[in-house]
Order: C-alpha cells, then sequence, then structure tokens
C-alpha cells in the first residue's frame, strides 16, 4: 500500500488510456470487448475496495455492494419490467449508499480482523436471504435480467452500448475516487491507517473519515454490481458469497492501492487471466489465479501499479 | 412430539463438529495472526484421505474398529505433512505484514488446494459408511438417534482436552503462552519462535484434518466441501473471540443448538441465524465473547 501518486501527467495519460478504449471495439471480437466491460465493471467494485484499504481496512464482504446492486437491477428488470438503465443505475447506487450508511454506522466502531470479519458476516446475511427466500429472489436459480434499454431506446447492439456506457461511468467512478482521495476526508482515512490516536488529537474524527469513505465504496461498488446484472443478464446469490468478496480483495491487491487507476488494471488483467486459465486448464484455473496472487503477494506487493510506476522511474 | 432433546441432542452433535473445524482456525491465529481461509481445504484433504485409506485398508465391508483408527492416521498424515510444508513454504514469509495480506495468502492457498483436490481425487463423490454403520442406532428419550454423531461429540471432548493438557502441562505449550504474549521477547528469552509457529500450525492443520477425517463417514465427501466449512468457522470464532479455544467451545455450542432450533422452529432461517448471531456478538462484544482487547498504537 503506496501514497497517492500526483503526477502531473496522470489525468493526461489518463484522457489517453480512455479515449483508445473508446475506439477499441470494432478492431476486437465481441467476446474480448463483454470481457472489458465485465473487468471495468468490476473494477468499480475493486475500487471501493481500495478505498477502504487505503485506511487500512479490509472489507471481506464488498460482495455485498455487488450483489446488492445487482439485485436492485434484477428485482427492477424482472419483477417490475422496468429495462430502463437510467433508472436502474441511479436506483441501484442510492440503494448501496443508503445500505452502506446505516451499516457504515455499525462498522466504523470495528478495524483490522474485526472490520474484515463482520463485513464478511454481514455479506453473508444477504447470501442467505437470497439463497432461502425463493419467492423473493428467486432461490439459488436467481434472476434474469432482460429488456435492457438506455433512455427509452432497445438498442441494436446492446453489447456495444452497455461498453461505453460500463467506459463512461468507469471513468466518472475513477474521478469521483481520485477526489475524494483528495480531499480531506480522503486524506484524513489515510491518516487512520497510520495512527487514529493522533487523528483525534488533531481533533478531526477517524469513525467519520471511516464512515464517509464507507458510503463511497458502497456506492461506487454498487454501481459497479448493477452494470454487471446489465451486461451478464442474470443475477444470483453467489454475487454475495464470500468467495466473491474474496476476489476483489485479490483483484485490488493483484492492481494495488497507489492509485485510482490500479483497480482497473488489476481488474483487466484478472479477467483475461482467469478466462485464459480457464480455457487452456479448466481443471486447474483456480490454481493458476492461486499461483498467480501467491506471485504478485511476495515478489510485487504494490501490485501491477507498483511495477508501472517503477518502470516508469527507472530511465530517469 | 417432544422436540427438546431433538434440538439439545443436534444442536450438541452439529456444535461437536464445528469445534473440530473452528478449534484449529482459532488456535492457529492465537499464535500466528494469521485467520487461515485455507483451513477449510485442509478439513476436505482430511476427509479425502480419510475416506482414502478405508477404501484401500479396511476391506470391502468396512467395518471394525480399525477404521477409527485409519481415519485418526490419515489427521495425523496430513497433519505431519502439509502443515509443515505451507507454513515453511508459504506463511513465513508474510508474518509481521498488514493482516490482508495473511488473509489473500492464505486465499491463494485456498484456491491452489481446492484444485489440488480436484486433482488428485477426481470429481466423483466417494462413500465410506462403514464406521456410520459400526454405531447403528441409539434410543434417548423414546427417540432414534444415528449413533456415529455421538462419536464425534466424543473426538471434538478428546481434543479439546488434548489441547488444553498440551497449552498447560506442557513445555511447548509454556513456549506457546510466551509466543502469543510477545513474539520479540520470546525470541530473546531463547525460545525458538519459528519452530513454534512450525509446530502450532501443524497441529491446527492436525484438528482441521480431524475434523474432515471423522466427519467423511457422514456425508459424501466431494469436491467444494470445504467452502462454506470456513465461514461457518469464521462465525464461531467471531463470536467466541479469536485466538481462545474456550470461547470457540462456547461459540460452537451457541450455534449449535441456535442452528439446531431453527431447523425444527424455523427451517428457512437455519443459516441466516448463525451469522445474525455472529453479527449481534460483535456489535455487542467487538472482539467477541472472550476475545483479547488489543491495545491501539499510539
Amino acid at each position: 500500500m503506496s501514497e497517492p501518486e500526483t503526477h502531473p501527467s496522470l489525468p493526461l495519460a489518463a484522457i489517453v488510456a480512455f479515449a483508445v478504449m473508446a475506439i477499441l471495439p470494432p478492431f476486437l471480437s465481441d467476446w474480448i470487448t463483454f470481457l472489458i466491460a465485465l473487468a471495468l465493471a468490476k473494477g468499480a467494485v475493486v475500487l471501493g475496495v481500495v478505498l477502504l484499504l487505503r485506511g487500512g481496512l479490509i472489507s471481506f464482504g464488498h460482495a455485498l455492494y455487488f450483489a446488492i446492486g445487482a439485485y436492485a437491477v434484477g428485482f427492477l428488470t424482472n419483477r417490475f419490467g422496468i429495462g430502463e438503465a437510467l433508472v436502474g443505475l441511479p436506483l441501484a447506487t442510492i440503494i448501496s449508499a443508503l445500505v452502506a450508511a446505516a451499516l457504515g454506522l455499525l462498522l466504523m466502531r470495528f478495524r483490522g480482523i474485526y472490520f474484515a470479519m463482520l463485513s464478511l458476516a454481514l455479506s453473508m446475511i444477504l447470501y442467505t436471504v437470497l439463497i432461502k427466500f425463493y419467492d423473493f429472489s428467486g432461490g439459488t436459480d436467481g434472476l434474469s435480467v432482460r429488456g435492457f434499454t438506455l433512455a427509452g431506446a432497445a438498442p441494436a447492439h446492446p453489447g456495444l452500448v452497455q461498453y461505453y456506457l460500463v467506459l463512461v461511468l468507469t471513468a466518472a467512478v475513477v474521478y469521483v475516487g481520485a477526489r475524494f482521495l483528495a480531499s480531506p476526508l480522503g486524506y484524513l482515512m489515510q491518516a487512520v491507517r497510520y495512527n487514529e490516536i493522533r487523528i483525534e488529537y488533531l481533533g478531526a474524527s477517524a469513525s467519520h473519515a471511516i464512515l464517509g469513505s464507507y458510503v463511497v465504496s458502497g456506492a461506487i461498488s454498487g454501481l459497479g454490481g448493477a452494470l454487471v446484472a446489465y451486461l451478464v443478464g442474470h443475477v444470483s446469490p453467489e454475487l454475495a458469497f464470500w468467495v466473491s468478496s474474496g476476489d476483489f480483495v485479490f483483484v485490488a491487491v493483484l492492481g494495488g492501492t497507489g492509485s485510482v487507476f490500479a483497480p482497473l488494471i488489476g481488474s483487466i488483467a484478472f479477467e483475461f487471466v482467469k478466462n485464459y486459465a480457464l480455457k487452456f486448464s479448466p481443471n486447474t484455473w483456480q490454481l493458476t489465479l492461486g499461483v498467480f496472487l501467491l506471485v504478485v503477494i511476495y515478489f510485487q506487493p504494490q501490485g501491477l501499479w507498483g511495477l508501472l510506476t517503477r518502470l516508469r522511474a527507472r530511465p530517469r | 412430539m417432544n422436540i427438546l432433546p431433538i434440538i439439545l441432542i443436534d444442536g450438541i452433535t452439529f456444535a461437536s463438529w464445528l469445534f473440530l473445524v473452528s478449534a484449529g482456525i482459532t488456535f492457529i491465529f492465537g499464535v500466528l495472526r494469521i485467520l487461515n481461509v485455507a483451513h477449510g481445504s485442509l478439513y476436505a484433504i482430511g476427509a479425502y484421505l480419510g475416506a482414502t485409506f478405508i477404501l484401500q485398508f479396511a476391506g470391502r465391508e468396512q467395518h471394525g474398529w480399525i477404521t477409527l483408527l485409519l481415519l485418526l492416521l490419515a489427521a495425523t498424515v496430513v497433519g505431519l505433512t502439509l502443515g509443515p510444508l505451507i507454513e515453511r513454504l508459504f506463511l513465513r514469509r508474510v508474518y509481521g505484514e498488514d493482516e490482508v495480506i495473511g488473509l489473500l495468502t492464505t486465499f491463494a492457498l485456498f484456491l491452489i488446494l481446492e484444485d489440488v483436490v480436484r486433482l488428485i481425487w477426481g470429481i466423483e463423490p466417494y462413500l465410506v459408511e462403514g464406521p456410520f454403520r459400526l454405531f447403528g442406532r441409539v434410543r434417548v428419550a423414546g427417540i432414534a438417534f444415528a449413533g456415529y454423531p455421538f462419536l464425534l461429540t466424543i473426538v471434538a471432548i478428546l481434543a479439546g482436552l488434548l489441547l488444553w493438557f498440551v497449552i498447560h502441562h506442557t513445555s511447548f505449550g509454556r513456549e506457546v503462552t510466551c509466543v502469543i504474549n510477545d513474539r520479540e521477547m520470546a525470541g530473546a528469552l531463547g525460545i525458538n519462535v519459528p519452530r513454534i509457529d512450525l509446530m502450532a500450525f501443524a497441529l491446527g492443520t492436525f484438528l482441521a484434518a480431524l475434523g474432515g477425517a471423522f466427519t467423511a463417514p457422514m456425508m459424501s465427501v466431494e469436491p467444494g466441501m470445504g467452502v462454506s466449512v470456513i465461514v461457518l468457522a469464521f462465525a464461531v470464532v467471531g463470536i467466541g473471540g479469536l485466538g481462545s479455544i474456550g470461547g470457540a467451545a462456547l461459540g460452537c455450542i451457541i450455534v449449535g443448538i441456535a442452528r439446531a432450533s431453527s431447523v425444527q422452529l424455523f427451517p428457512e432461517i437455519e443459516l441466516f441465524v448463525i451469522y445474525a448471531l455472529m453479527v449481534a456478538v460483535l456489535l455487542w462484544r467487538p472482539q467477541g465473547l472472550f476475545g483479547a482487547i488489543e491495545l491501539r498504537k499510539i
């Protein structure tokens, strides 16, 4: 976990990167386009995990917001027949933010491994509810998400439209994340990791910093979940299972916590490694991911972002 | 029909099973400060090896007391081989790092071991009912219960007593207590801390495998059996307090009785009850019922 990178060329590099991604789809297969969109949407969830990691808090239950966002969209399309993304996405974000505000009031007293365990328990409660209350959630079958529309129109190429939707929203989320980290609350959150008591002596409240970060984190993770629901066209309780939370923390460490872009880079790397591992060795894809994770932890603890910054620093 | 004896007996047998899987987690956390996500996989490996031993050596009938010895042997083999191996190769490098690193290292091990189990034993379920049949049925308060789960209770009590004896009445236990209290000071006083770490992890692994091996006769041993066990065990140690074995025992009994009650009274909320209890206990006492209060750094 490193300090924030405030390099002057960074916003420019980011604009170039997003512009390149905007002109990519015609050159890529539908499958790769889908994979990138999925990775970016999940990257938003990972950014939520990273915002908390910067304060030294491990949310081992962020699948909670991922699933809340996804199921908000699932209910809306499946139970109310509203496939409009301009309704579903804000609604999912707001519901996630409200849940995060309520649970954040409980979680802000916890630190370290206890924060991880309580968030795990909360996400498992949602998981058991989704599994057991069949009439309400579709049980283990989940819900299908049909009839995607954007601004009232059903697009001819939903995959492409969704790709651009995800791209624009991820850029927005990254911007919000960057602004948040540069805000007084964001800086306070970093200080929480180093020394909480000094923060309190300086007249600021560590609990408020944690609560604020948690709400922002929950909201953007919920948005990520809603996007994934539209992309995949199906939601199931597995989204809230603890292994799903573990994957998000995995990607957070893989990307690194040095920048708001790191989660996106980590998420794209993760989805590609996972899919190619599934393709080339269907029996050992988990093993491949596990070894990959161990290599990152032992040899590149700053994540892929750390690797990038080190490569850039070398010529000088 | 009176359901109280059913709730009590189901609750206690479930609690015994939970204790076998969670005692190792809480002990390992106490010594190494690592929440071992791979514990469920070690449990599954114990179950697989136990099943393999019985199928290989106990003959077609799978009969006789020898099967129980084979289960114990399987757990010992896992504890003595896999435990030290994992600790030396993977965990030793991350002691003293951020908690997220310990958690993720064992998460990586969990992913790896899940596939290793599949590669070695395949995806077909293994059935070893020999030991289960050995105990037949027992009548308690006019209701017939399977006899084997009572054996699980005995094994859990013996494992608890073993842990208690090892910690309080052996030199190893005294050294472990020193390491738990202050690793640096323990090392300065001449205790071989790396050796204690190794033995503690091996003991924890043995307990996980013991739980798995003795569960094998009650269910079909199949891939993914460790995945849901681990969160149940987390719930128990969260309730009892991380690092406290007495707390884990109490947590098991609370969770066992709560689950058995809900199975009998409100079956829909069976699993929900466990996590709701965990949340309630953590909110009331953030460090769990018996957890030590940690000092904040200044």
